[in-house]
């Protein structure tokens, strides 16, 4: 039998493993999607790719711009949207309502964050779409617009649940000092809390558009997938994510490595944005 | 014109409740239509017989039912001891240096990449690479790859929540590390780690993009790890692009949502148990 100080050395070692395997993951994917994107990256290049305007694999014409150009079209429409909402809820969680709402309404939204994307995007289609259709008085309703709010609902409780928690962790002196000197709760919470609370504010609105950027499956469902630019909030689109799941299977060659380097992008474009929140949280700590 | 601050309040107090009100709307209303409009087309037959295929959706969800739980089990099985392991480094052993600050910050990061880009990753290595085709083995390891950062960094925080004094008590009693670990810091963290664990499930569970370009989608009731299939939200994507079998689609997402659901009621009751306990024991 070990002794327990053998076991002791043993499981130092065993657990030193396991720590590290996250971090050899994120190296793997990079080295494998980076591996898989060369071909097309020396046969295309980045720049046609990036920047070309039209995406006809069968003719290999291979430019993902109109499908960036449909990310952040989405992503900014959907913030625009989430963004009030999410700090509106926030305020009222954090300042407003009484506690028997508060109550309710907080495991409400956090409960959103649980449902399964293509349910957001099955009843945007059912329900929303249609909708869409009678007031554009055109196609399925699968748009841009569509899109969007899907969209904003599903990181409205991501944005809401930082944004209230940075607004509970200022000092309640903060709050004091600015009634004590006449201000209204109003002007309080907005001249004083929400500016103090900005940087935690930004951090979930980033960490908002990450997963905006990021989303797939709602997004095939409800945008119309046209690789086309979009020319309005009525109009049909692509995502880059999208692009990726609805192609993948079906792909070989320089077809399907054209599509790791839109992965390449997408993983870029997170890991910058990602990046920029924790450098918000971590100045905000500071 | 100037209105007063008074008045202001009031009208900012009104956009307020009624942005709260909207999210709390869109959440009772998205809930609700997908399990009234679903309920309907529930019944045994339903949850019991495979999807037929076909445009028009015919047939159940047994075969989807079947995959998702064989997806949550080989994930869950794979997951479970890799995230424990990794929390327990992080939170017990990992010195605090630039290096393990660089892989925390590295793993933090890698929390928040696209589940497509995993899904990527996962048909380039698994699928292809491993020739692993695809298969539930192929879905279930991307996941593990995908749900690695999350679990890790939750059962880390609810050893981190463990009081220093009762390490340092069994450390005064002559204990080893590692029987510090395993007989004192894990068993007070377990209910954080349940929460964790049960949270990741619900994350299977309700995770497409990856699954949907690792699994295959096939509708046949799988036979084992290497075989095709798709699980309950994956079928949701299939019947909702594929069919016209609208009814069934949210039938079976009112199926999904009850899932999650009680997944989420599950946890919720088992933070609030971990708290009666912590403050049971000052």
């Amino acid at each position: 039998m070990m002794s327990r100080y053998s076991i002791d050395r043993w499981s130092s070692r065993a657990v030193l493993a396991f720590g590290i395997t996250s971090f050899v993951v994120l190296v793997v994917i990079a080295a494998f999607i980076f591996r898989e994107s060369l071909p097309a990256l020396q046969e295309v290049g980045l720049f046609k790719i990036l920047f070309g305007t039209e995406w006809y694999p069968r003719y290999d014409k291979f430019g993902i711009l109109t499908m960036v150009v449909g990310s952040i079209a989405v992503t900014i429409v959907s913030l625009g949207i989430a963004i009030p909402l999410s700090l509106g809820a926030a305020v009222l969680l954090a300042e407003v309502a009484p506690q028997p709402v508060r109550k309710v309404v907080r495991p409400a939204v956090e409960l959103l964050v649980g449902i399964p994307s293509v349910v957001f995007g099955l009843v945007g289609m059912v329900a929303l779409a249609p909708f869409i259709a009678d007031i554009s008085g055109k196609g399925s309703g699968s748009s841009v617009l569509a899109a969007s709010i899907v969209l904003a609902v599903m990181v409205l409780p991501t944005i809401t649940s930082i944004s209230e928690d940075a607004i509970r962790a200022l000092p309640p002196t903060y709050k004091e000092g600015a009634l004590a000197l006449g201000a209204t709760h109003w002007q309080t919470i907005w001249r004083v809390l929400v500016p103090s609370a900005r940087r935690g504010i930004m951090a979930g609105a980033i960490l908002g558009t990450g997963r905006a950027i990021g989303e797939t499956m709602a997004m095939v469902m409800v945008i119309g997938n046209s690789p086309i630019f979009p020319t309005g909030l009525f109009s049909t689109a692509r995502t880059l994510t999208g692009n990726i799941a609805v192609e993948i299977a079906a792909a070989v060659g320089i077809h399907q490595s054209v599509l790791y380097v839109t992965g390449l992008v997408l993983f870029v474009l997170v890991m910058i944005i990602n990046s920029a929140s924790l450098l918000a949280y971590k100045r905000r700590a500071d | 014109m100037r209105v007063s601050p008074q008045k202001t309040e009031k009208l900012a107090f009104g956009a307020i409740w009624a942005s709260g009100a909207i999210a709390v709307l869109v959440l009772v209303f998205i809930v609700g239509y997908v399990v009234v409009r679903g309920a309907p087309e529930i019944n045994a037959e339903f949850l019991f017989t495979p999807p037929r295929g076909g445009l028009g959706g015919e047939g159940g969800i047994s075969s989807c039912i079947v995959s998702t739980l064989w997806i949550v089990a080989v994930t869950m099985l794979l997951l479970t001891p890799l995230g424990l392991g990794a929390a327990i480094y992080m939170a017990e052993y990992a010195p605090e240096n630039k290096l393990i600050g660089f892989i925390r910050y590295s793993v933090e990061l890698l929390a928040g990449v696209p589940s497509i880009v995993f899904g990527l990753f996962g048909y380039a290595v698994f699928v292809t690479a491993m020739s692993l085709h695809f298969s539930i083995l192929s879905g279930a390891l991307t996941l593990v790859c995908l749900l690695l950062p999350f679990l890790t960094r939750t059962a880390e925080e609810a050893m981190r929540a463990v009081p220093r004094a009762q390490r340092e008590a069994a450390l005064a009693l002559g204990a080893t590390k590692w029987q510090v670990v395993a007989r004192v810091v894990v068993p007070a963290a377990m209910p954080g780690i349940i929460t964790g664990v049960i949270l990741s499930i619900g994350r299977a569970v309700s995770e497409s993009a990856p699954l949907f370009v690792t699994m295959g989608g096939s509708s046949h009731m799988p036979d084992g790890l290497m075989s095709s299939g798709r699980t309950l939200a994956v079928h949701v994507f299939y019947l909702a692009m594929e069919t016209n079998a609208l009814e069934k689609a949210l039938a079976t997402g009112a199926v999904l949502v009850v899932l999650i659901l009680v997944t989420n009621l599950l946890t919720n009751s088992i933070s609030r148990r971990l708290q009666a306990r912590m403050m049971g024991a000052k």
